[in-house]
């Protein structure tokens, strides 16, 4: 099975004091959106014709097909975002200093913590139209989307090998030509990857954002989030399992028509030197490949591009490397200290903000509450580990089951867990559960399947010589756990873990506050902190729990995912 | 200048080096003179580290040499020249294009147009002998049939000059003759549409059986060492002994210029850090010194008949004998190895004797070893990070050969169980039984 590094573990990048700019500079961007918006919270709601929404579920084709829409017109800007963003960090040593860290950070903050700011400015920004609220949603999605292709992208523009870079540049291809020629292909086995999981993931986000409530601002867009909500607020169950059915539909079909096809295509481009074995041609690739109709269109589209990506657009020609001038140090003083302004521009900014509006005991509550969900996700990971992790090693030691059961485990990854919240709040107001406890579950519904994955994948990596040696061998029980086989998906099962309790900071947003009717359900956390403070209106309040969500997630991923990668990594591959 | 018609490349007081804070620069290649005329091949011969490939990518125009001027026909030389075309050691084909596609790379870099493409293309796979793989991808391919393709996208551009970097080197040795005597052939046929070639290469046969000339390198600094006209017309016969003889000569040059310090050290005392070491491993040394010591060398065994026995190329070879004659094992003149004494003694020991030989000849030959040692010792938790020992290595070398003289070391000390490593920690330390584990 195709695995990738996820981008929040890759190694070391640049020294750190730029990581503290770059927090403060996406702070400042932050509350500069508040600012933005704030002068517009107030306006009536009124100006936004909110189109109502049905709960006949003969209706639901018809918002299945808006949300898909949503979703790919993000990703289509997170495309466009990754060519230009990444290239620009990869190409220019001086942007990439800043751009990386930006990212870095980026990735760490709560997408649904984002909801309030882009919300707000969006609206602004088309006053009274729908378009704005369209907008809005379409720039959640993104946001889940784009960092990691980007990173993915970049990460791969810093790795190509040097001979191709060499042989492009003694034939002389020009910047655009190699762009396409090298730097994309070589990109696209783990840009496809990538922009398959970021659309795995970004179904939660459309999810979320087509019913979106800010202070008094609300608005719904026709779609299967808005469906969930009314839902929700009629109290109508058969409705949401409607909904739950129609999104495994469009999931499956999403899967089926593109996930399979685009990930069999991609493996035309890994850079290795040996064919490799190949599975099954997914029957969607075998259709588009082998009717003549289909050749066809794909030949005459694949004739345009071609002609596009030949042109011979350069913004200089290739001329000689030298090695042995150094960049100038007077350029790179300037630069660093025009950083050092922006950045301590937007400290002043913030520090002005936050003192105007907030006191200390605000940042220790939200602290606070950070710990408290910091328990909740910890609790968590534990207990789907010790569930997950053995079934998933018993899986991925039988080709059998793994060919079964990991095409299920990524699909249900892609599936919206937030549709499969209210049937868990009924139960929790039925039987008077606690919420502090019996929410917390929620927050990983939707992101343990990539634990799940995870460790099939790497238990199905095993290498079948040292199957055969620790038969050989006679090892079993304990044993053969600590000797064996953690140490032997290690690597697989911390990039699951990262990606199951990023996802579960996320969904914390969500999933601490909780609602069934008239019936509100809410746990201590920092996400139910953001959640009300988004609902009361109360930015500034929004604007710390997001940062401190951020500050415990890039905490985290700096002190104990990251060294806990490399050290699996260092330690259990040859060579 | 006195000269009636322009050679294709001419390159005078090439210089490259880098510069280094903290101490001199690290000269790469140092005052090489190459001149290129139309009508011949010219071999590039010398190991690795030489420079040679530097100079190869320098005559490119991909690299712009530290000083010294390049002239492409007459004309100082500003980047890839539109008459140049390379060939790569890695054959450096694009996994995702067509054997096709990949050969019409460079004419797509000019714009030539479709159709125009189409047959020029077809021509070169032709000639190359690649009729029939046009819609292949490279990795359906063999080692061989890859680098046909890196020939074929080289010469569809027509290039006047046609650059190899050791192009032969990735292939097996049947191969690699196949595709040397079709390069040949189609060169004397006057079918390649090339008007010279320049070729990198660290095999001598392989130098001595296509070059015209061949400019013999030597490294630290980089510079050529000597220069040499290849009398023989082609077909050239391998067994013919004036061709022999050329071999045997040729190894001789490479084994009589020892390499000159870098630095001149002002004390008699040799300095620990100034010498880069060869990544051989122990078992090979082992293995090498057996083989001299038995039958049919008993003890002294000339240089390329070893290398045809043993499938060794000269580039694996000359570092093998070089590191046994630095430890006192054997002795390098003149293209002959001859075992010593030590190595004898060495080669006819036990397992645990021989660790103690081992220790013993790098204690009197190696500082460094001796040095990291001595840090060890004068610590009073007996431990020693590597970084330190690299920073004074790379106070004299590349970063590459710092790290690769760490790794030889660290490997050689814990043979002979000088010391321990500690990978994670990257630290060196002393033996468990020296000394009691404090710490996990």
């Amino acid at each position: 099975m195709t695995n990738y590094t996820p981008p929040a573990l890759a190694g070391q990048r640049l020294p750190n004091r730029f990581d503290g700019a770059a927090m403060l500079l996406v702070m400042a961007l932050l509350i500069a959106l508040v600012e933005v918006g704030r002068t517009t919270i107030g306006t009536p709601i009124a100006q936004i014709e909110n189109t109502p929404i049905h709960l006949d579920p003969s209706w639901l084709p018809y918002y299945a097909l808006r949300s898909t829409a949503r979703m790919f017109l993000a990703l289509f800007f997170s495309l466009i975002f990754t060519f230009t963003y990444a290239t620009l960090a990869a190409k220019s040593r001086r942007a990439g200093m800043v751009l990386i860290p930006i990212l870095d950070i980026l990735q760490s903050v709560p997408i649904l913590g984002f909801l309030t700011f882009t919300t707000v400015f969006f609206l602004h920004l088309f006053p009274g139209e729908v378009m704005g609220a369209e907008l809005a949603s379409v720039f959640v999605i993104f946001t889940s989307q784009a960092w990691n292709m980007a990173f993915s992208f970049y990460q791969s523009l810093t790795t190509l090998p040097d001979d191709l870079q060499e042989a492009s540049r003694s034939f002389r291809l020009s910047s655009w030509q190699r762009f396409w020629k090298l730097d994309v292909p070589f990109a696209m086995p783990g840009l496809v990857w990538n922009t398959m999981l970021s659309m795995s993931g970004g179904w939660f986000f459309v999810v979320a954002s087509e019913a979106v409530t800010v202070g008094n601002t609300q608005f719904t867009l026709p779609g299967i989030g808005s469906y969930v909500a009314v839902a929700l607020a009629k109290e109508d169950l058969p409705a949401i399992f409607y909904a739950i059915l129609t999104m495994l539909v469009v999931i499956l079909l999403y899967d089926q028509l593109l996930f399979r096809p685009l990930v069999a295509w991609s493996t035309k481009f890994r850079f290795e030197t040996t064919a490799a074995v190949a599975g099954p041609e997914p029957w969607m690739l075998k259709l588009l490949r082998r009717t003549a109709l289909f050749r066809s269109i794909g030949e005459m589209i694949g004739g345009v591009f071609g002609t596009i990506f030949q042109l011979r657009l350069s913004f200089r020609q290739p001329g000689q490397v030298d090695e042995t001038s150094e960049p100038s140090r007077i350029i790179d003083g300037a630069w660093f200290l025009m950083i050092t302004a922006v950045a301590l521009y937007a400290a002043w900014h913030i520090v002005g903000y936050v003192s105007s509006t907030l006191h200390w005991h605000d940042l220790f509550t939200a602290v606070l509450m950070g710990v408290y969900t910091a328990i909740r996700v910890t609790v968590l990971m534990i207990i789907a580990s010790l569930v997950w992790v053995p079934i998933g090693v018993w899986i991925g030691l039988r080709p059998k089951a793994t060919r079964i059961a990991q095409p299920i485990a990524q699909f249900l990854a892609a599936f919206p867990a937030n549709l499969l919240f209210p049937p868990v709040v009924l139960a929790i107001v039925y039987f008077h559960l606690a919420p502090d406890i019996w929410l917390t579950p929620l927050m990983l519904i939707g992101t343990q399947w990539y634990l799940l994955f995870n460790v099939i994948a790497g238990a199905a990596a095993f290498p079948g010589d040292m199957k055969e040696a620790v038969a050989n061998f006679h090892i079993h029980g304990w044993l053969w756990w600590r000797k064996v086989m953690i140490p032997g998906i290690l690597p697989y099962f911390i990039t699951g873990a990262l990606t199951a309790s990023g996802g579960a900071w996320n969904a914390s947003i969500v999933a601490e506050v909780a609602s069934w009717g008239h019936h509100t359900l809410i746990a201590h956390g920092l996400g139910a902190y953001i959640a009300q403070a988004t609902a009361a209106g109360d930015t500034p309040r929004v604007v710390l729990g997001v940062v401190v969500m951020s500050c415990f997630v890039i905490f985290f991923n700096r002190i104990l995912w990251r060294p806990l990668y490399a050290y699996a990594v260092r330690r259990t591959t040859l060579g | 200048m006195d000269q009636i018609y322009t050679p294709l490349v001419s390159v005078r007081n090439c210089r490259q080096a880098y510069h280094k804070d903290s101490s001199a620069d690290l000269v790469v290649l140092d005052d090489v003179d190459l001149t290129l005329h139309e009508g011949e091949i010219v071999a590039l011969l010398g190991r690795s580290g030489s420079g040679k490939s530097t100079l190869l990518r320098i005559v490119a125009g991909l690299l712009k040499p530290t000083s010294g001027e390049v002239n492409w026909r007459g004309s100082p030389l500003k980047g890839p020249a539109p008459g140049v075309a390379m060939v790569f050691q890695s054959f450096a084909l694009f996994p995702w294009l067509t054997v096709q596609e990949n050969v019409e790379l460079g004419l797509e870099a000019l714009g030539v147009g479709r159709e125009d493409r189409e047959e020029r293309s077809e021509e070169a796979i032709d000639l190359i002998g690649l009729g029939g793989y046009d819609g292949a991808y490279p990795k359906e391919l063999s080692g061989g049939m890859r680098q046909r393709v890196g020939l074929a996208r080289a010469l569809v551009v027509h290039p006047d000059l046609l650059l190899m970097d050791e192009p032969f080197s990735a292939l097996d040795v049947l191969t690699a003759e196949t595709l040397r005597t079709d390069l040949i052939d189609l060169w004397m046929d006057g079918k390649l549409p090339v008007k010279s070639i320049l070729i990198v290469t660290h095999n001598i046969e392989e130098a001595v059986l296509m070059a015209d000339r061949i400019l013999v390198f030597a490294s630290n600094p980089g510079r050529v060492a000597h220069e040499l006209k290849v009398p023989f017309t082609h077909p050239r016969n391998r067994f013919d002994p004036a061709f022999r003889q050329m071999v045997d000569d040729i190894y001789g040059i490479m084994t009589r210029r020892k390499a000159p310090e870098i630095h001149t050290t002002t004390a008699a005392a040799p300095n620990p850090f100034s010498h880069p070491l060869h990544p051989v491993g122990t078992n090979m040394m082992a293995g090498l010194l057996e083989t001299l010591n038995s039958q049919p060398y008993n003890g002294r065994a000339d240089l390329p008949a070893l290398s045809a026995a043993l499938q060794f190329e000269v580039d694996e070879l000359l570092p093998l004998g070089e590191t046994l004659s630095m430890l006192g094992f054997a002795l390098l003149e003149e293209g002959d190895l001859q075992i010593t004494d030590t190595g004898r003694h060495f080669a006819e020991a036990e397992t645990e004797d021989r660790k103690d030989i081992f220790a013993e000849a790098l204690r009197a030959h190696v500082p460094l070893v001796t040095e990291i040692r001595n840090v060890i010792d004068q610590r009073s938790n007996h431990r020693a990070a590597a970084v330190r020992f690299r920073d004074q290595l790379e106070d004299y070398m590349s970063p590459e050969y710092a790290a690769e003289t760490l790794r030889t070391v660290i490997a050689w000390g814990r043979y002979a169980e000088f010391f321990e490593y500690d990978e994670e920690a990257q630290q060196f330390s002393l033996e468990e039984d020296d000394e009691a584990e404090h710490e996990e």
